[in-house]
């Protein structure tokens, strides 16, 4: 575990290192047990035939999927990726450059299914597979969190995280899986949510809530669970159920939704927004867990699906929920399916149903992180680039202090927390820690320039992320904030005292 | 003897070029994208698509947003490239086109540009220890056969002429299935000998960049997920 001592000391976020070779070759997270395997139809163990297996499901992956294919021939080793990557630039390993960690599986593609490779292995960078190849995927597939960023700046659009997903689901497929996804992909498929928190302790939770709510403001606001013929469902990642700040995000939509009037509810069958389906690239798991929605949606009777802040979980809902989950017919059709809380709430910001005191915000000073998935795979609004504007009008509407970090680390070129695509473990701590001195030393910079206190985010693994790894880079651990949780503390609602609080 | 060496291999070089290229065209156009992947932000209908795609391939765009060497090297090797291969159209056909024309004092020089965008790529590759470390043979190869290509068709026209106007027969005997006499200068031999090497090889190596770019998911989808539902044919079946 890293201690903090080796962290790069970085002039600016996106300076190069010097090659470290196999400087993060050892780093692996902890193999998935058998009873977490077995649960996603996955081998319980590395299968005595797994090279054959693996072979045979890279070929039907070729098949299923033209991104696989194409992005495993198309690469020209231009190098037009390989300082985007924030593992590289935190680690300097140069297996964590995009197209090296492509390479990984690319070598053995070319072995077996190309004639270059297959007649003239050495020419092309051609190798066989091999039980130490396979350690190195286990390394280095775990060491990209999928956050899409090399994908911005490639001639063809090659888009490691496709190539990490089929990594991860060959690995999978032979019985060489990761824990921290798979056990909690078993949660949800048991339980509902990633923290296996049942009915029962949900209800508990929000109860506990809604008195905290009351205390602050003297106005009762329900957090309600699963209560038919609602309006709105409301799927949120189960982190907003205990964690800080998460949980006072939560707050933050569930006075919004107080101040709209609308019926909202949560359910517990569907008590995660999180899919981390995603991360292990298996099409069949994330469809299972998107399913949970429709049941839901579908037994409360509800009319609109909102999403809240989670930025892989908004990629899943945005880009795929039609996809794996639809048609959503059955729900009003004047509402796009799913809608972003942050929609929302700039909706009612614009309709001006909101009464807020900015002013409650004046004791930070903020700037705002976009995350991966959310910047680059997917959208908010009716406008391309909406996922960047949309979260800085309503910020900018509920704060008098805001300044963006660096014009190349935010917006599609935003840096990765470090913590994403199924990497927020503690097995991967000394990763976690380098992979996020990018952008803490933007971070940094912006605090320099701009006396910056706090940074918002609107993704559940971002927060954990940071409230984790911004210590070491001499921050607090509550320097890092909910977009909703702002927006709570500007909102005076109706009838609550305009001087509290 | 040389000429129906030369014929052959440039008739074979051709069938392997187009019959490889199309069936990977074909293997990359029949393989569903099971899920909606533009890297956003993404244009939001099929026409801004097109233009999208328009920008990656006539300026780059994307190569321009990481890295403005590479860019520079690349872009001008790709577009001094088009128009000495414009430029070369007059050798086979009859009567030049009027746009051939046109291109042909601006081919001339591209060489010269193709040739130092292909040095540049070329020193990057020894020069940048990222790049170094990236580098199998082939790239160092590929590279070479385009610089033999490049550089001996500038020595043609600038140092030590052919006959050029047998070559024009020669080849217009190609199109015609017939062999023609084929001169024997040999930095014509090593141009011609290198450019259906290349040709061979398109299918089978990385210059499968060339189509494949068309097919990327992440550049070719249109950002229309809540509108449209996207659901590949084997996906379709899950839903039974």
């Amino acid at each position: 575990m890293a201690d903090g001592d080796d962290l790069p000391k970085m002039e600016h976020p996106l300076e190069i290192p010097r090659l470290k070779c196999g400087a993060m070759e050892g780093l692996q997270p902890f193999v998935a047990a058998p009873e977490h395997q077995d649960k996603l139809g996955f081998p319980g163990e590395l299968l005595p035939d797994w090279k054959e297996r693996a072979l045979e499901k890279m070929a039907e992956l070729a098949e299923k999927n033209r991104a696989f294919q194409v992005y495993l021939d198309a690469c020209v080793k231009c190098g037009a990726c390989t300082d985007k990557c924030h593992y590289f630039l935190g680690t300097g390993d140069p297996k964590n450059m995009p197209v090296a960690r492509q390479d990984l599986l690319r070598s053995v593609y070319r072995r077996y299914f190309t004639f270059a490779g297959k007649y003239f292995p050495k020419l092309v960078g051609a190798r066989d597979l091999t039980e130490e190849v396979l350690d190195e995927w286990y390394s280095y597939y775990h060491q990209c969190s999928e956050c899409r960023r090399c994908s911005v700046f490639c001639p063809y659009g090659i888009d490691t995280a496709e190539i990490t997903m089929a990594a991860r689901e060959i690995m999978d497929s032979v019985g060489r899986g990761q824990k921290y996804s798979n056990e909690i992909i078993g949660k949800v498929k048991d339980i509902g949510n990633n923290l296996g928190l049942n009915p029962k302790a949900l209800r508990a939770t929000l109860e506990d809530l809604e008195e905290d709510i009351e205390d602050d403001t003297g106005i009762s606001v329900r957090l309600p669970l699963d209560e038919k013929g609602a309006d709105i469902l409301l799927v949120t990642p189960s982190a907003d159920f205990f964690a800080e700040p998460h949980i006072d995000g939560l707050i933050g939509y569930a006075k919004v939704f107080h101040e709209a009037g609308v019926s909202w509810t949560l359910s517990s069958y569907a008590s995660e927004a999180a899919n981390f389906g995603l991360f292990i690239g298996s099409y069949e798991n994330m469809r299972e867990i998107a399913l949970r929605i429709r049941k839901a949606a579908q037994e409360l009777g509800v009319k609109r699906i909102i999403f809240g802040e989670c930025g892989h979980a908004w990629r899943v809902a945005y880009s795929f929920l039609n996809t794996l989950a639809g048609p959503w017919d059955f729900l009003d059709p004047n509402y796009p399916v799913p809608q972003h809380i942050l929609e929302f709430t700039w909706g009612e910001i614009q309709k001006g149903t909101l009464k807020l005191d900015k002013s409650r915000n004046d004791h930070i000073r903020l700037t705002y992180h976009d995350s991966c998935n959310v910047a680059r795979a997917s959208r908010m609004g009716d406008e391309p680039g909406g996922q960047f504007e949309i979260p800085r009008n309503v910020i900018r509407a509920v704060c008098n202090h805001y300044y963006d970090m660096p014009d190349e680390t935010i917006r599609e070129a935003t840096l990765c927390c470090g913590g994403g695509g199924g990497l927020l473990t503690d097995d991967l701590m000394d990763l976690r820690k380098k992979g996020a001195s990018p952008r803490m030393t933007a971070l940094q910079q912006t605090t320099e320039e701009h006396g910056v206190t706090h940074m918002a985010a609107i993704c559940a693994i971002c927060k954990t992320q940071f409230s984790k790894v911004m210590p070491a880079y001499g921050y607090e651990m509550d320097s890092v904030v909910s977009v909703h949780q702002l927006v709570s503390n500007a909102i005076i609602l109706t009838g609550q005292e305009a001087d509290e609080g | 003897m040389l000429s129906v060496i030369y014929a052959l291999l440039f008739w074979v070089a051709t069938i392997i070029m187009v019959v490889g290229v199309a069936l990977r065209i074909r293997k990359y156009a029949r393989t569903p994208a099971p899920l909606k992947i533009p890297t956003t932000p993404a244009p939001v209908t099929t026409g801004g698509v097109v233009m999208r795609m328009a920008r990656e391939v006539i300026l780059f765009e994307s190569l321009f947003k990481s890295n403005k060497w590479i860019w520079l090297f690349g872009w001008t090797f790709h577009m001094g490239m088009w128009l000495v291969l414009i430029r070369h159209l007059r050798y086979f056909t009859t009567d030049v086109w009027w746009w051939v024309a046109v291109a042909q004092p601006f081919g001339t020089y591209a060489g010269f540009a193709m040739l130092l965008g292909l040095l540049g790529l070329w020193a990057r590759r020894f020069l940048v220890e990222r790049i170094r470390y990236i580098t199998n043979p082939s790239d160092h190869l590929m590279l070479a056969l385009l610089v033999a290509i490049a550089g001996s068709g500038l020595m043609m026209r600038f140092v030590v002429h052919t006959d050029i106007v047998a070559v024009k027969v020669f080849m217009l005997g190609l199109l015609r299935l017939r062999i023609e006499t084929l001169p024997s200068d040999p930095i014509l031999l090593l141009h011609l000998g290198c450019v259906a090497a290349l040709m061979i090889v398109f299918p089978i190596s990385k210059l499968l960049h060339a189509p494949g770019v068309f097919f990327s998911p992440t550049r070719n989808q249109v950002d229309n997920p809540r509108e449209q539902r996207h659901l590949a044919p084997w996906a379709a079946k899950l839903e039974g």
